[in-house]
């Protein structure tokens, strides 16, 4: 039977947390960007480019789909890494003199870095198995809390008589017949 | 005496406090030589259960030696050793004699109110609010027992607290989730929660003859447990549990299911998760029940549900028309820890049972308000708490 916890992904809670949010921010600055496009042309000082910045936002609508709803974020965060790249050649080619809204291309240009650091950061997070080899002090796996083996103790309480108030009726106890 | 206060939603202190005194002749007052944190304090550390006050001593999993006896109380006597079970039960009325110890129709003294809020009263329970009573809880140096003619179960020579401390609550807890499911051994038991009572109801469940237990949680370090004592884990941030359920069970879905879960469950990935997160917040619902949904939704038709997670208060969106139509029973409730307690104990002495497998932390008492916060985030690989005032 191919159940157990040792899945490819094996992120770590605070990876899949720091994913989480940051595909909700994606979620809401694609949402921003796709319906509002004139609004976040002048947040940025790139007016007149608002096609480019729907289509910027439908990447991160995107990409914060696939952070929320992958068993594995891994590869959503360095798509993110890409596109914080790809965003800061598009502000950059608007720092120049003959934008007069250039100080606003700046300021874009600073929080896009802090985005582009923590989005780095996130994708460099270590995974559940990095942890644990680094931490065996809370490996549990030898609390059986019985005398033997769990297949060995199955059954050993059979004998109990289950209340006759909490006895499923006749029809409805034995449902599986293999 | 020191004792852990609560004095509003996540903060607990370590208090002095007046000593307790005997009340009524059938008193008894333990010296407490152990108690533990249960999940369900966690209700009241974060607020979510309504009645208490500031200066309530919490706790309500203890033992401890008798250093006082009321007149009329024959069953105690000084230097008798016990373990005291959660409910108080006066043992003589109507449910008492049936064995339904935790609706004791006389043990409530604030029964007016829990008549009026649940429709008919439950029975009191140390330190949980004074919808049950308003009695002082065992996260303290001593406890006045009232009724302790009843259910304080007197524990032999040669156990150490360790062993027998969890008779109180959790293991009978989960030793009736699992007697609740009436248990084939045809059976798959899913188990929500793989906490300190998922982890007796898995044990419980293997015991009475479960062909298949799986333990459906997201803390590794308790999922590993669950599988040490015969569980299949499912992570449920990591694999869909419908998925997994149904390869498990060659589609039919688990025949049943216990929520050792209750009123605050954590699941992240789906959308009544996050409705009810959003309801909670305006006050429009009070607990937050996708345990509850999803186990009817993956049960077998006919299968029962059994309800052993402490639910507070309103729930919405309960997918009533499936559990109707697929003829699903729920059995929930208080533990009736007097009805399993003789057995239970027998099973420990006979070794079939070392229910210290679950302790994770033991720490004295002035560190309870830290370890509640510890035991709440799951820090630490923290499972189980256990107090030595």
């Amino acid at each position: 039977m191919a159940i157990s916890t040792d899945k490819s992904s094996h992120a770590s809670r605070a990876l899949r947390r720091t994913a989480r949010a940051l595909g909700w921010f994606s979620v809401g600055l694609g949402m921003a960007e796709l319906l509002a496009p004139r609004a976040m042309a002048r947040v940025t000082g790139l007016r007149g480019r608002h096609t480019l910045i729907q289509a910027y936002g439908l990447r991160e609508i995107a990409t914060g789909i696939g952070l929320l709803t992958s068993d594995n974020p891994r590869p959503w965060l360095w798509a993110r890494v890409a596109g914080d790249a790809l965003d800061a050649l598009t502000l950059a080619s608007g720092a120049n003199r003959l934008n007069p809204f250039a100080d606003h291309v700046m300021r874009a240009m600073k929080v896009a870095a802090a985005v582009g650091a923590l989005d780095v950061a996130a994708a460099n997070m270590p995974d559940r198995r990095a942890l644990a080899s680094t931490d065996s002090r809370h490996d549990y796996s030898d609390r059986v809390g019985l005398a033997r083996s769990p297949e060995a103790m199955r059954g050993v309480a059979s004998d109990f008589m289950t209340p006759s108030d909490m006895r499923a009726p006749a029809p409805l106890r034995s449902q599986t017949l293999h | 005496m020191k004792a852990l206060c609560w004095h509003g939603k996540k903060d607990i202190r370590c208090d002095t406090v007046p000593d307790p005194v005997i009340e009524h002749s059938r008193d008894a007052i333990v010296k407490v030589t152990s108690c533990a944190i249960c999940g369900s304090d966690l209700h009241l550390f974060d607020g979510f259960m309504p009645g208490m006050e500031k200066g309530d001593i919490m706790g309500h999993e203890f033992m401890g030696e008798v250093v006082e006896v009321g007149a009329d109380n024959k069953k105690l006597k000084i230097g008798d050793r016990v373990v005291v079970p959660f409910t108080i039960c006066c043992g003589e009325c109507e449910q008492c004699r049936r064995g339904n110890w935790s609706v004791c129709e006389r043990s409530n003294r604030n029964k007016n109110l829990a008549d009026k809020v649940f429709g008919h009263t439950t029975a009191g329970l140390f330190g949980y609010t004074h919808l049950t009573g308003g009695y002082a809880g065992g996260q303290a140096e001593y406890v006045r027992v009232p009724y302790a003619d009843v259910t304080p179960v007197k524990i032999p020579d040669g156990l150490t607290d360790e062993q027998v401390l969890f008779l109180g609550d959790i293991f009978p807890t989960g030793w009736q989730a699992a007697v609740q499911c009436d248990i084939q051994p045809t059976d798959t038991v899913a188990v929500w929660g793989a906490g300190p009572v998922g982890q007796f109801a898995i044990r419980s469940a293997v015991l009475l003859g479960a062909k298949q237990v799986i333990a459906i949680d997201r803390v590794p370090e308790r999922l590993t447990m669950a599988k040490a004592g015969g569980a299949i884990p499912i992570d449920f941030e990591e694999e869909s549990v419908l998925e997994q359920l149904a390869e498990l069970t060659h589609g039919k879905g688990p025949e049943k299911c216990i929520d050792a879960v209750g009123m605050e469950s954590h699941a992240t990935r789906s959308i009544d998760a996050m409705y009810d997160r959003a309801k909670q917040a305006v006050m429009l619902e009070t607990d937050r029940p996708h345990v509850l949904r999803e186990m009817i939704y993956v049960c077998r038709p006919a299968g029962v549900l059994s309800v052993p997670g402490v639910y507070g208060g309103l729930i919405d969106k309960i997918p009533f028309g499936a559990f109707m139509n697929k003829g699903l029973t729920m059995r929930t409730g208080q533990t009736h820890v007097n009805r399993w307690t003789d057995d239970l104990l027998r099973r420990i002495e006979e070794g079939q049972v070392d229910p210290s497998f679950v302790i994770t932390h033991t720490v004295g008492l002035d560190q309870g308000p830290d370890m509640y916060k510890i035991f709440r985030d799951k820090q630490d690989g923290c499972i189980k708490v256990v107090l030595k005032p």
